[in-house]
């Protein structure tokens, strides 16, 4: 018996020219303001997971340490289509959805360098941070956990006639775990409105997707058994990201159920700091980098059409590095939590 | 002549009602034919024929209550049959996973007297109620004072609870608020999870704690770390509630006490009421705890009658534990269902003069540890009782903390009645082997009196 796909193939190539630089929201352009703000906050995740990857080569970080490195138009992109209250929750790999949801990046680097300014005042680490105030609702650190999780946010937004949306992100490797497909059964059949992110960056921790993943390439296809309607999205265009998840935000918004967008990304770095990455060539990452990088992809962009020349960038690069840096120094000097600590938060006074 | 007996439609049911005949006297009734109706606690069931022939004979009639299971109810009048009187097949089960076998009862025991110090109000009425009364009427009347409290888990709705806790919900707060699941432990207790996190204050009725294993990463890893994680930030207000322990002849997978396992670990609070007053109050406080409560029951209990205060908020704290019986000679610890074989154990050493002193845990964590001490410095003897396995255990941890704490006042070690360190067998006797009773708790009395 055939079935007919409700997946839609989108592999955008930028760059696209015919718009002129005008785009209305879901419209597969950008406007000259929103490539400027796209390209600093890619930016931003770039150079702070690059810091974070010097502190804890330093020391000043330890344990697991998950960079983001790569898959920066995927968070950016959704969050440029996602509205004020919209709740976020995501894996381990969490540093980027962090900043792009707007958590001071002090904060968060303090957080990793275990110190009681840290968003956890140094208890989470850098898997397990949150933030009520910008709906930022971890940073889990079991694979697959967080699905559920997002799910039930969407639960509590219908609850509440809210109007808000969740935005639940996870990994090729978590598309494997059974509750994922327990939260979608549930998610479509009680309407929720969550919208499933699938970052798939093609490597879970060092097996390579076609050697866990039947159909590794087509994981959004797995919403259809449940009848949610899924886009593959090249999640390297920010363009196409913020596209999709415009389209995929309106119709959880509407009450018309969960939706999936599954990501085509590319992590450069390891699974973790500790990952020398040995199960990929060179030659890969490096191919991605020069061919596919999305920030690059943004800079070529506003210098070709003129929206700012290369003092401009090199301007927002400077104010960048200088609030990257100004996180680290602080997630330096900041002291380590009170002892006391060690017995506080275990349980909310009743 | 073959007779048809009150059957057994649970593991635990003892009586039921006949509810209706629906053949009479005179009536030619053929194998497969409906009969009767049977109301039990849980549900109300068919009952069909298994002989064929004439109905000679009703010997219960249409409306008798407390009907107990194994007495004859009909007799058809049919040709000869081979064989002893055959039980009439029962209808689909109550409780999924498992065909109902004959009942086990918990120990006979004394109704306690009324709890001496819940600091009730002069004159407060009590009324009897079951242990599934006094969780509904929790439940209800919590939703009714707070929008945000649901209830959640597999046919808590439609069908009005595997175990009827939930009966009547359903048409009282309609299905936003009492949500039947699929059989998705994991699934949907993360999404519980996290719509406490998103502002709700939800109940997870596990079917029983056994199906709790597949969600148990969530409970521990999401329910309870987080506000610890988040530091501070993100409490986690959930009540995960449903039978816990063995209930009767269901055997290894569906005979267990968690009791141990979520008294492990650090931001869950872990409940194990006896009596329906317990049940009522602690339920109700933990709806309201900011923290992730487990809520241990026993289906055993459910059905079991206590006085409970008529009061219009009713509350029990927790974290304290309850002096059920006061004494001077022996302290019995216990919680739960092992209040039974405490309480028993009790009247008993009565009996022969010796007066124990038994105190009803109630919260296992926190654990009321002032309370233990304060008996057990006055008795100098402990004997503590449960039926969970015994290694690693509530009442190891009891032994380890009396012995830390009061070591100058022990007359004796701390003695120890647990389930034996075996899973939980089908035969009757052996499941009768593998888990405490009166009489072990009675000779550990003894023991530590050295007499």
């Amino acid at each position: 018996m055939a079935v007919k796909s409700a997946y839609i193939a989108r592999k955008n190539k930028s760059p696209d020219k015919s718009d002129g630089g005008k785009s209305a929201v879901g419209g597969n352009s950008f406007t000259a303001e929103e490539e400027m703000h796209a390209y600093r906050e890619m930016l931003k995740i770039r150079r702070f997971e690059e810091k974070a990857g010097q502190l804890y080569g330093m020391g000043f970080i330890g344990g697991f340490c998950h960079l983001y490195i790569g898959q920066e138009a995927v968070v950016v992109g959704m969050q440029m289509a996602a509205e004020p209250g919209d709740q976020n929750i995501t894996s381990y790999r969490d540093h980027g959805h962090m900043l792009a949801a707007g958590m001071d990046p002090k904060g968060v680097m303090a957080e990793l360098t275990g110190r009681r300014g840290g968003y956890s005042k140094g208890k989470g680490g850098s898997m397990h941070m949150f933030s009520r105030d910008k709906q930022f609702f971890g940073g889990h650190g079991i694979v697959g956990a967080q699905v559920p999780l997002g799910a039930g946010l969407a639960f509590a937004d219908k609850y509440l006639k809210n109007g808000r949306v969740s935005l639940t992100y996870f990994g090729d490797g978590a598309a494997n775990q059974g509750q994922v497909y327990e939260a979608f059964n549930m998610a479509s059949l009680w309407k929720l409105p969550v919208v499933f992110i699938i970052e798939n960056n093609r490597y879970a921790m060092g097996t390579a997707a076609p050697r866990s993943t039947a159909l590794a390439e087509e994981l959004g296809k797995r919403g259809e058994a449940f009848g949610i309607p899924a886009e593959q999205v090249d999640g390297m265009d920010v363009r196409a990201v913020r596209a999709a998840a415009a389209r995929a935000i309106d119709y959880a918004r509407a009450g018309s159920g969960p939706y999936i967008l599954e990501m085509m990304t590319y992590r450069y770095r390891g699974h973790s700091m500790s990952d020398p990455a040995k199960y990929r060539s060179k030659e890969e990452v490096q191919k991605m980098r020069e061919e596919r990088d999305p920030i690059e992809q943004v800079k070529a962009r506003l210098l070709r059409e003129g929206t700012a020349n290369e003092d401009e960038l090199k301007k927002i690069d400077a104010e960048v590095r200088a609030v990257v840096t100004a996180a680290a120094d602080f997630a330096q000097s900041d002291p380590e939590p009170d002892p006391s600590e060690l017995w506080t938060d275990v349980y909310v006074k009743a | 002549m073959p007779q048809i007996l009150m059957p057994a439609l649970s593991p635990t049911m003892e009586e039921g009602k006949l509810a209706k005949w629906l053949k009479q006297v005179g009536d030619t009734v053929k194998s497969g034919d409906v009969i009767a109706e049977i109301e039990t606690d849980k549900a109300t069931m068919e009952i069909e024929a298994v002989d064929e022939g004439p109905l000679s004979a009703i010997l219960v009639p249409a409306g008798t209550e407390g009907v107990k299971v194994n007495t004859p109810t009909p007799v058809l009048g049919a040709a000869p049959v081979a064989g002893p009187p055959p039980l009439p097949a029962p209808g689909p089960c109550p409780a999924r996973r498992g065909p109902k076998p004959p009942p086990r009862a918990a120990p006979a025991v004394a109704a306690p007297s009324a709890p001496a110090e819940t600091g009730l109000p002069e004159g407060t009425e009590m009324v009897t109620m079951t242990v599934r009364e006094a969780l509904r009427e929790a439940m209800a009347e919590e939703m009714r004072r707070d929008a945000t409290v649901f209830l959640m888990g597999e046919e808590v709705g439609q069908y009005q609870g595997a175990y009827k806790i939930s009966q009547g919900l359903l048409d009282e707060f309609g299905a936003e608020r009492i949500i039947d699941t699929p059989i998705t432990e994991h699934g949907f207790t993360g999404i519980a999870v996290g719509a406490a996190f998103g502002g709700l204050r939800p109940i997870v009725e596990f079917m029983t704690f056994n199906f709790a294993m597949q969600a148990i990463d969530q409970i521990i890893n999401s329910a309870a770390k987080t506000l610890y994680m988040s530091g501070g930030q993100m409490g986690c207000p959930i009540v995960f509630r449903g039978a816990n322990g063995a209930a009767a002849r269901v055997a290894a997978q569906h005979s267990q006490d968690y009791a141990a396992w979520y008294g492990h670990v650090p931001g869950l609070k872990v409940v194990m009421p006896y009596t329906a007053a317990d049940a009522k109050g602690l339920l109700k406080s933990a709806i309201r705890d900011p923290n992730p409560v487990v809520f241990l029951e026993n289906e055993i209990l459910y059905g079991k009658s206590f006085e409970v205060p008529k009061l219009d908020d009713w509350t029990v704290p927790i974290g304290k534990a309850r002096v059920a019986r006061a004494g001077h000679h022996v302290t019995i610890v216990s919680f739960g269902i092992g209040m039974t074989y405490a309480m028993a154990a009790a009247e008993k050493l009565a009996g022969e003069g010796i007066e124990a002193e038994v105190i009803d845990l109630r919260t296992i964590r926190p654990m009321d540890l002032d309370t233990v001490l304060a008996s057990v410095k006055k008795t100098n003897r402990c004997v503590c009782v449960e039926e969970g396995y015994p290694q690693f255990s509530v009442t190891s941890e009891l032994a380890a903390q009396i012995m830390t704490h009061a070591f100058d006042h022990l007359d004796a070690p701390v003695a120890r009645v647990a389930g034996k360190d075996v899973p939980m067998p089908y035969a009757a006797n052996l499941e009768k082997l593998a888990l405490p009773n009166v009489d072990e708790v009675v000779a550990a009395a003894k023991g530590v009196l050295y007499v």
